[in-house]
């Protein structure tokens, strides 16, 4: 941990809910990290050992479908989380992630994170709460994506057909 | 406000019920299934509509449609005043639309219903957040916001599409960019050439740093979209009278006679489309509506 870090995450809005000891706890557990455009963090199925709070630049979470290479899921921002696979066992990637741009970060320790929540059902439980709004908006956002609401009549006519034709 | 005045003027019109037809002077394809036709009446001035309000078109020996307008083509440089509509070919008449060529005959009554009021933004951050389609009714918008510029603070305009082959006025946002407008544009499913945000169109708000104590909304685009943009617009502090939707529903007669756009205690022709979001975020979610 450097002082660095405790300061960015004591100023950081997605902490705000955490206390000052917990923020402090968490910093421990950090690290300022940059990656270059380009950069690929993590790839589908690997081990979720970290997760990371954007802090400038972006990330695209992806998926490698066979025929049509990298598809992109989703772009993440500033001021977003990257990564929540770590909560859960198997504590695996779903998704790939790859910096679009110049992106600096700061990465935290999962397992030393999931130890600490052990530890301190409070921090635990305050941890979650960081996370869980995180996991509902973005579930929430892909519902609606999955309406197509764009779409005109004839192209959700064509994605009928396409679906019927598989 | 710009609706009221409009709402009573179409119901005194002696007659709002007839089209006057207007000649296509130039026919844009934007996307794969849509156009933006530049229509001129040969006989006179086109009539005064506001950002906002929307016009029936008649296609001729097809049909009729409400189209909002997308630009009012007065800024030529002198020439009359033009009316221009992005037409998206959904069905028989909007299809018949699209395909009249330069030269052939609209036939057009309006304007009709409220408008964006943007003058009532006046000192303030213009928010323009749009979901496919809803970007054309939110063009005169932008563009009265740039030619009244210093009236304004911030134009952050956030732009969401299905595919980037969607993305409406795609020549016209690096314009914009260029003439100081905050541009932010995100799509459902990118393909290899997209190095753009991807994503729902709700994601671009908080990157945006909006001043909410500060800004007036303006939102198109499909029901469920403006729903939840405005919704985020509203948790983050943009009081609901200050974050307007376009809502559209079975306009016909465009005069509040016959009753086919009713939501609720609406006739959306006359009261609509433009609405709102303390008067709209209510009936927006009856199901019956």
């Amino acid at each position: 941990m450097t002082d660095t870090v405790a300061a960015r995450i004591a100023a950081h809005s997605f902490f705000a809910a955490l206390t000052a000891e917990q923020r402090a706890a968490l910093a421990g557990d950090g690290r300022a990290v940059m990656f270059t455009a380009g950069e690929r963090i993590f790839d589908d199925g690997g081990i979720a050992d970290r997760f990371w709070l954007i802090e400038d630049g972006g990330i695209a979470l992806d998926m490698r479908v066979p025929g049509r290479g990298d598809q992109i899921i989703e772009t993440l921002g500033p001021g977003t989380v990257l990564g929540w696979s770590w909560l859960h066992p198997p504590y695996r990637w779903h998704f790939g992630a790859v910096a679009r741009v110049a992106t600096t970060a700061i990465e935290f320790d999962a397992p030393a994170v999931r130890r600490r929540c052990d530890a301190d059902p409070a921090f635990g439980y305050a941890a979650l709460r960081l996370f869980t709004p995180v996991i509902t908006e973005r579930l929430q956002a892909t519902r609606l994506r999955l309406l197509d609401l764009y779409a005109s009549p004839s192209q959700l006519r064509q994605r009928e057909i396409q679906q019927a034709d598989t | 406000m710009t609706g009221q005045g409009t709402a009573t003027r179409a119901l005194t019109d002696p007659a709002p019920a007839v089209p006057r037809f207007y000649r296509v002077v130039s026919r844009r394809e934007d996307t794969g299934d849509t156009v933006t036709v530049e229509l001129a009446e040969p006989a006179g001035p086109v009539p005064a509509f506001a950002p906002g309000q929307f016009a029936m078109l008649t296609a001729l020996g097809v049909g009729e449609v409400p189209i909002s307008v997308s630009g009012l083509g007065d800024s030529g440089g002198g020439r009359a005043r033009r009316l221009e509509h992005t037409l998206r070919a959904v069905g028989a008449v909007t299809r018949a639309l699209c395909a009249v060529q330069p030269g052939g005959l609209v036939g057009v009554r309006g304007p009709f219903g409220t408008g964006w009021d943007v003058a009532s933004a006046a000192g303030r951050d213009i928010v323009i957040v749009a979901g496919g389609i809803g970007l054309a009714p939110l063009r005169p918008v932008v563009l009265t916001a740039l030619a009244n510029r210093s009236r304004y603070g911030r134009i952050v305009l956030l732009a969401g599409a299905r595919t980037p082959g969607d993305l409406l006025y795609s020549g016209e946002l690096d314009r914009w960019r260029r003439d100081g407008v905050e541009v932010a544009v995100t799509v459902d499913q990118a393909d290899s050439g997209w190095s753009g945000e991807v994503g729902l169109v709700t994601a671009l708000i908080k990157p945006a740093g909006l001043a909410p104590g500060n800004s007036v909304a303006f939102i198109c685009g499909p029901d469920v979209m403006m729903l939840v943009t405005a919704d985020a617009l509203a948790a983050l502090g943009i009081p609901a009278g200050r974050i307007r939707v376009s809502l559209e529903r079975n306009m016909r007669c465009g005069a509040a006679w016959c009753g086919h756009c009713q939501l609720g205690p609406l006739l959306l022709c006359r009261d609509g489309p433009v609405v709102g979001y303390d008067r709209a975020a209510a009936l927006m979610r009856v199901r019956e509506l």
